[in-house]
């Protein structure tokens, strides 16, 4: 209990203090994790909706393999991620290793699976329930799509969220293709893993702390941005 | 909606990092642990311009990073494993630059009477005997290695042992806090034990012994094998390593009173 | 004037699923004008017969031929769902979707949907999220929406399945305004009252195939076979 509050009062006084380092590392985690949310969701969300509506050759397939990589182990990716860009891998001459650019590739083959899964869900759902109104008002596809997307976005932000929850709490693969690299490639939850490995559970304990605040703190500011929450309509 | 959200988030992302001159050297946890890099690399940076990134890892891993060419360069504690990596043709050479010792710690009861013993040895062979928790790396680090040679030194084999010994496979930091929560004995470099916040039971039992003597070496990546290292900058690093502003810096560093590293780097 | 669609032609149309028989082969010619009641018993076919003349449902024999190609039918059709289908967005947004879908320029789309929430007494609830709605004024804001683009034809299922008297008034009255207006309307209900009320000819549907066919009166008063008359008596027909 006593490492507890003095996390919580060390965290206050970081935060207070606006303590440089704890301002430049939350940025990069930030940094890392929205960028992996707007590729991946960019990626997953069409093929979500896709999956969803359109009936394929391997659609099935496709399903329980997003479904399979959504359980893959963060350390495993991290690994071969890391094994494609070092020097001696076959994308080694792009020099990515060690580098926030990295870190992103990692996070965006994580979370990938995870929100088209979800989006999946939740378009199948809701093109159940638009199914004969928009085969009635003859739609063609691509209308289809454009009109779950947009009366389904809460869904997909929904998706994203959680995609980007996993993101940013994520510690096992960015800590390898990263480096925990001070100044480079030092991320909220990598600096949780290092003061925990120095003994100083209230210092890790506080970056816990800002590293919950932020997931929230985005969590809302998406909410609002997104007027979900003043229309009241979902 | 979409759009408004996809601006914001689209101006959240600053483009990556880039610095003119950085080289990444892979260095120990001890290494890291101590502190010794807050002082150093500063220092560096003002003197030579250089931006060292430090990726702090096991010796093993260090090894293999220079190995593949991820890194410049190394700064490692194994001689035995950096002989052999220079041997391979992976680094150009190898240069000592310090060194500091490694310390048994253990619960303040101490019922392997480790307290007493005479030697590094003889410590060993009472914990050999009395069969106590003991706390090993098992990661392949250099410290890691050493545990294992002061065991053979002592006339044991570590791989026979069972219940008691306890390999954890994780860094110095994540074995102290396990050896803490087992009240276990432990061996640690001593600036990672002296920088170590969660000792709760845990206390220095003995050291002083030169076997426990842990010396630093620094390795530049070969070149010729990966051409795209920074031959260059690594080149004035291992300088400004072996030159005066490191002894000064080297020496002086204490923790808690205690000076950890003695600088021993012979001048070309 | 647009050519008309009409006539359909269903030849000899049956729909199988699973092995089993929907309805068919049923051969039925819908006129060009009209109002046209489909009843029946639970399961008889009402729907799937509905769904097949607006083509949402694919036919395993036979034929169906509207006057024209079927892409440039299908243009010219709604339908109205028993159940009505709520878009999750304003009622406004609602009225201008299938506007939108034909790109029809936004003075007009909005002088339809003005004068569409008017009619079905939504005009004060423009901005309201359409799933909030109360079921009656969901079915009417379905049928605005149905009829928004001027449809040739318009196939209601159910319609007033589930609302209370007030809001079946309102929506006989708007398909009373619809067919004045030149709209062809084929309907199932169950509501016999609604059926003579409505009808200028009535279908009775009995395991899958047309029992019986013809214009209101007779159909009515003098039913062509001895289970439409038992069904109109309100007898249990099996």
């Amino acid at each position: 209990m006593n490492d507890i509050y003095e996390g919580l009062a060390a965290a206050f006084w970081l935060v207070m203090t606006l303590d440089a380092d704890l301002i430049e590392i939350s940025l990069r985690s930030l940094q890392v994790s929205l960028t992996a949310l707007v590729i991946a969701s960019a990626i997953a969300l069409p093929l979500g909706t896709l999956l969803a509506i359109r009936r394929f050759r391997y659609r099935r397939l496709t399903i329980s393999l997003l479904n399979a990589l959504m359980g893959l182990p963060p350390v495993v990716v991290g690994l071969i991620v890391y094994i494609l860009l070092s020097r001696s891998g076959p994308f080694g001459v792009l020099g990515l290793l060690f580098t926030p650019t990295a870190m992103i590739i990692a996070q965006v083959i994580i979370i990938t699976p995870l929100i088209a899964s979800i989006t999946h869900q939740a378009m199948r759902e809701l093109w159940a329930e638009y199914h004969d109104l928009l085969i009635s008002l003859n739609t063609s596809g691509r209308q289809r799509i454009t009109t779950l997307i947009l009366d389904g976005r809460r869904n997909l932000l929904t998706a994203s969220l959680a995609g980007f929850g996993r993101a940013i709490g994520e510690v096992g693969a960015i800590m390898i293709v990263g480096g925990n690299i001070d100044n480079a490639t030092r991320v909220l939850t990598t600096a949780i893993a290092l003061e925990t490995g120095r003994g100083d559970f209230a210092l890790a304990l506080a970056l816990g702390f800002v590293l919950i605040a932020l997931a929230i703190g985005v969590n809302i500011a998406i909410h609002w941005l997104s007027r979900t929450e003043r229309e009241g309509r979902w | 909606m979409i759009v408004r959200l996809l601006a914001v988030l689209t101006a959240s992302v600053i483009s990556g990092t880039v610095f003119a001159e950085e080289v990444k050297l892979a260095v120990t946890t001890s290494f890291e642990n101590s502190g010794l890099s807050d002082v150093l690399l500063p220092a560096i940076r003002e003197d030579t311009g250089i931006d060292v990134q430090l990726l702090v890892v096991g010796t093993g891993q260090a090894l293999r990073l220079g190995e593949a060419g991820d890194v410049d360069a190394i700064l490692v504690h194994s001689r035995a494993a950096e002989e052999a990596f220079v041997a391979g043709g992976y680094g150009t050479h190898r240069r000592e630059i310090m060194y500091n010792d490694f310390v048994f710690v253990g619960p303040i009861d101490d019922p392997a009477a480790v307290g007493i013993a005479t030697s590094a040895a003889d410590a060993l062979q009472k914990i050999g005997e009395e069969k106590p928790a003991f706390v090993s790396r098992g990661d392949d680090s250099g410290t890691h290695k050493k545990e294992l040679s002061l065991w053979r030194a002592a006339g044991l084999d570590a791989g026979s042992f069972t219940g008691w010994y306890r390999e954890v496979g994780a860094g110095m930091g994540a074995s102290l806090n396990t050896a803490s929560g087992l009240n276990a004995y432990i061996l640690a470099d001593r600036a990672s034990w002296l920088n170590f916040g969660n000792k709760g039971d845990l206390v220095l039992l003995y050291s002083g012994d030169p076997a426990l003597f842990n010396q630093y070496a620094y390795l530049p990546v070969n070149p010729q094998k990966h051409p795209h290292v920074q031959n260059d900058l690594v080149a004035q690093l291992e300088t400004w390593l072996t030159g005066e502003r490191a002894v000064e810096l080297i020496n002086g560093y204490t923790i808690a009173g205690e000076a950890l590293f003695t600088f021993n780097a012979v001048p070309k | 004037m647009v050519t008309s669609i009409l006539p359909l032609v269903l030849e000899n149309t049956s729909v199988r699923r699973r092995g089993k028989r929907l309805i068919g082969p049923v051969d039925y010619a819908l006129a060009p004008e009209g109002l046209t009641i489909i009843i029946g018993p639970n399961g008889s076919g009402k729907t799937t017969l509905l769904r097949v003349m607006h083509g949402v449902e694919r036919i395993s024999e036979g034929r169906v031929r509207w006057a024209v190609p079927d892409e440039h039918a299908q243009h010219h059709q709604a339908y109205v769902f028993q159940t009505p289908i709520m878009l999750r967005r304003s009622v406004g947004d609602n009225l201008r979707y299938p506007l939108h879908l034909v790109k029809t320029p936004r003075a007009e789309t909005e002088a339809a949907v003005s004068d569409w929430l008017e009619r079905i007494d939504l005009q004060d609830r423009m901005k309201l999220q359409a799933t909030r709605l109360s079921g009656g004024e969901k079915q009417r804001l379905a049928l605005a929406r149905a009829l928004i683009r001027r449809p040739q034809v318009l196939f209601l299922d159910e319609p007033c399945a589930n609302l209370d008297g007030a809001s079946t008034r309102a929506i006989e009255a708007l398909l009373s305004d619809a067919l004045a207006a030149g709209t062809r309307i084929v309907m199932t209900t169950h509501d016999l009252g609604q059926a003579r009320r409505l009808a200028s000819d009535a279908v009775f549907m009995l395991h899958g195939k047309i029992g019986a066919s013809g214009p209101a009166p007779q159909f009515f008063d003098a039913p062509e076979s001895a289970e439409l008359g038992a069904f109109l008596r309100g007898d249990i027909v099996a």
